[in-house]
């Protein structure tokens, strides 16, 4: 007698733990058949919420990381996906997708994750500067986290188009809240179970399945996000989170023309993004009479 | 008179006055009228209207100043456009010189421009003179240099310019808020409608007569005067590629809002609401010259005036002493003098918000305090006040009075004072005063703020990055960061 499969549960990612949706809903994702392949959740504003106050309680801790730290937590990451390929790609493949073209998503992804890991640590030798300012002080700027960062990934890639989004995101210390692409969902729940197992805090990255349309205006209307990074082509969604944004000054990214498959697509500049230019200032003490040792 | 109070006080009674020492006005030319500055050219208003400036000290009218409607808008951006092709594509050198010409310009002239901000804004002399006018004038220096050496700023990327700025500034720092807009938008190939606010168009008009006897290509600098339907009239052109605005949180929040649905960039410096934490290993004596000079410069019309004043227990009682003493001494009056230390408030308007926190704090049960100076009998004049045992969530602690008021509230631990500090929409500046140097750096680190001052405060320099975190907005000027706002790569 032929052994019963197990079917996989999705569930969606918040705070390091893997409930379902609050609002109990869900949609069925089909195969090309028609066939119904899995429930996913139908995340609810509420589910949004919950990831918010789990973004915002890692956040502190996650900026405060070394650098080298989250360094290695992003490689670890990569480690784990690589571990995942075959399910990785079996996805992208139930999800419509060919072999060949499963593989390089996959492939891309994991080295893409590699790419940022690199960053960690880099970035910030490049975007600080110390400044010459004419009076006797001591002045530099260096790069800091914006915080909590709400993203709405790219519709029509699975994984890839959610690792490039939130990669650059946490390599700079940021927090994040994610909805995932609605029609190619599956990569995204599988991405939940890599990060749980990569020493990445709880709360870092929060996935959502579900609606765009039922849920940008929440992404952009939280009080307590800071920036929105929106990687789709809905010219009205756009507007409505521009608009929205201004209720908290957010900062708003619309990333959506550069094809994420190529070199382009990644880029330390999205890590800056998301940055803030902290600038201190303190006075040099001038001795009166005092020469340079020089 | 001298204030009985049961601590050991400072005698300030004297028969000893400081003697006038007014700045001489007389070397400035002013005109009656100004119009509107578009394509090198000033032109009479197609709205055909006229408002007065005058002096916040005096009351006195100073001029007519031209109101710019949308047709008036329309034109300047049709200048600018038109000037945009040729400025973008002269030689990165050349455009570079211009600059230079403009900063050295402004250096011969600085004492009338100093003497202009000062009449027309109600500034002590003493302040437009050593920094407003120097900081622009270094300002348009500093741009210059970068003109011819945008590809080194930015690796791997290759920069250019956006096109059109709009841009709209305030009346703090009249001319200064100038040229910060106005330098890196023309370091980097942009052209520029720039609005000042409308009770400080003077020196804005100035340094058109300015840029118009530098030589600089007509319509590359287009300078249009008017209230807030001329700023909306910019922001809502459809021919402006990027708007960067200086002002109030609820104004940049309308811009921010008004053009969404457009690809105009933005950047947007908003209001603070600083903390200055004064530690009890600070040295007190110059905690409280901090103090001071971060809440009551410019009359506190700033940004990023430490407005929120936080204490350790310990050394609140000796603090506050000192700081009323050194109250009692600054001088409030006449900006033209130039022992004065705090001058006129900036417009009756602004004079009536501030007296309406002065209630609030009073009527919310904050113990006021304020120096038993004189103020002269006529203009707009505030005495430098605090309100003690404010807590966090009075009013007049969590929003922006942009007056010489300042608030104050005690802490114990790091970890209350970061709490308190951060707990705010604003997130602009920051002050802390503490000898530990290992505290400086948890602090700067912790504090949500784009500027931190350690052991200093209000100090600025064209190579220095300022802007803001949260509700104070996002970009920066200043610095290399500075150029990033007026490029796309």
């Amino acid at each position: 007698m032929a052994r019963l499969e197990v079917l996989k549960t999705y569930k969606i990612f918040i705070g390091g733990q893997f409930p379902r949706t609050e609002s109990g809903r869900y949609y069925p994702l089909t195969n090309k058949k028609g066939e119904v392949i899995a429930n996913i959740c139908l995340s609810s504003r509420k589910d949004f919420r919950n990831s918010v106050v789990a973004a915002r309680g890692a956040f502190g801790g996650w900026a405060g990381r070394a650098a080298f730290n989250r360094s290695q937590i992003l490689y670890r990451i990569a480690e784990m996906m690589e571990g995942r390929k075959e399910q990785f790609i079996s996805e992208l493949i139930l999800q419509g997708s060919s072999s060949k073209s499963a593989k390089e998503e996959v492939e891309l992804s994991i080295d893409r994750m590699v790419y940022y890991a690199g960053w960690c640590d880099k970035y910030q030798a490049l975007f600080s500067s110390v400044n010459p300012v004419a009076s006797s002080h001591f002045n530099f700027s260096v790069p800091e986290p914006s915080g909590v960062v709400a993203i709405i990934a790219d519709e029509a890639t699975s994984l890839l188009g959610l690792v490039s989004s939130i990669t650059p995101v946490i390599a700079g210390g940021n927090t994040c809240v994610v909805l995932a692409s609605e029609t190619k969902p599956l990569c995204a729940v599988t991405f939940s179970e890599v990060l749980n197992t990569s020493d990445l805090p709880g709360g870092v990255v929060n996935i959502i399945t579900g609606n765009s349309a039922e849920l940008h205006s929440h992404f952009s209307t939280h009080m307590d996000v800071n920036a929105v990074i929106y990687c789709r082509a809905d010219k009205a969604e756009i507007k409505t989170i521009k608009e929205n944004a201004s209720l908290n000054v957010k900062r708003v990214f619309i990333n959506n023309k550069e094809n994420i498959f190529s070199e382009k697509a990644q880029s330390p500049y999205l890590i800056f993004d998301v940055q803030e230019i902290k600038t201190t200032w303190h006075p040099i003490e001038n001795i009166g009479s005092a020469k340079g040792g020089y | 008179m001298t204030k009985k109070t049961k601590e050991p006080t400072l005698d300030f009674t004297t028969d000893w006055a400081y003697a006038p020492a007014p700045e001489d006005s007389k070397h400035i030319s002013l005109k009656k009228q100004y119009d509107l500055f578009i394509n090198g050219e000033f032109v009479k208003p197609n709205s055909k209207k006229y408002f007065a400036t005058y002096n916040p000290a005096t009351e006195e009218k100073i001029a007519d100043i031209a109101e710019a409607d949308e047709k008036d808008v329309d034109n300047a951006v049709k200048a600018a456009r038109k000037a945009f092709d040729k400025w973008s594509k002269i030689s990165a050198k050349e455009r570079g010189k211009y600059i230079y010409r403009i900063s050295r310009l402004m250096q011969e002239r600085a004492r009338e421009f100093a003497v202009i901000e000062t009449i027309d804004g109600g500034k002590p002399i003493r302040e437009s003179r050593d920094i407003d006018v120097p900081l622009a004038a270094n300002h348009f220096f500093y741009y210059a240099g970068w003109a011819d050496k945008l590809e080194y700023a930015f690796p791997n990327r290759t920069p250019k310019p956006l096109g059109v700025a709009g841009q709209i500034i305030p009346w703090n720092f009249p001319l200064l808020m100038a040229a910060w807009k106005i330098a890196p938008a023309l370091a980097t190939g942009n052209t520029v409608v720039l609005k000042p606010a409308e009770t400080t168009s003077l020196t804005a008009l100035k340094l058109a007569e300015l840029i118009r006897d530098s030589g600089l290509p007509d319509g590359v600098v287009n300078i249009i005067t008017g209230a807030g339907r001329t700023g909306a009239a910019i922001v809502n052109h459809p021919d402006i590629n990027k708007i960067a605005f200086t002002g109030s949180t609820d104004v940049g929040k309308m811009i921010q809002k008004a053009i969404a649905g457009t690809d105009k960039k933005l950047t947007l410096e908003l209001g603070g609401k600083a903390a200055n934490i004064i530690f009890e290993d600070a040295p007190l004596d110059q905690a409280v010259e901090g103090i001071v000079n971060g809440i009551f410069f410019n009359q506190g019309h700033v940004c990023c005036a430490g407005s929120r004043l936080f204490v350790q227990e310990s050394v609140a009682d000796i603090v506050i002493r000192k700081l009323k003493d050194r109250m009692e001494t600054l001088i409030v009056g006449d900006p033209m003098d130039k022992n004065t230390d705090i001058g006129a408030i900036n417009s009756k308007e602004q004079l009536l918000k501030i007296n309406k926190y002065i209630k609030i704090g009073k009527d919310e049960g904050a113990e006021m305090y304020q120096s038993s100076c004189s103020i002269p009998n006529k203009g707009n004049f505030c005495r430098p006040t605090l309100f003690l045992n404010a807590s966090q969530s009075h009013r007049v602690v969590q929003e922006e009075i942009f007056g010489p008021v300042l608030t104050v509230q005690t802490f114990r631990t790091i970890e209350e004072v970061i709490e308190k500090a951060n707990n705010i929409p604003y997130g602009l500046s920051a002050g802390v005063w503490t000898d530990k140097g290992s505290k400086i750096f948890n602090l700067t680190t912790k504090l949500r703020a784009g500027v931190v001052w350690a052991n200093t405060y209000n100090k600025f320099d064209p190579t220095s990055p300022f802007g803001g975190y949260k509700e104070s907005g996002f970009g920066r000027e200043g610095g290399l960061n500075g150029l990033m706002p007026y490029l796309k790569f």
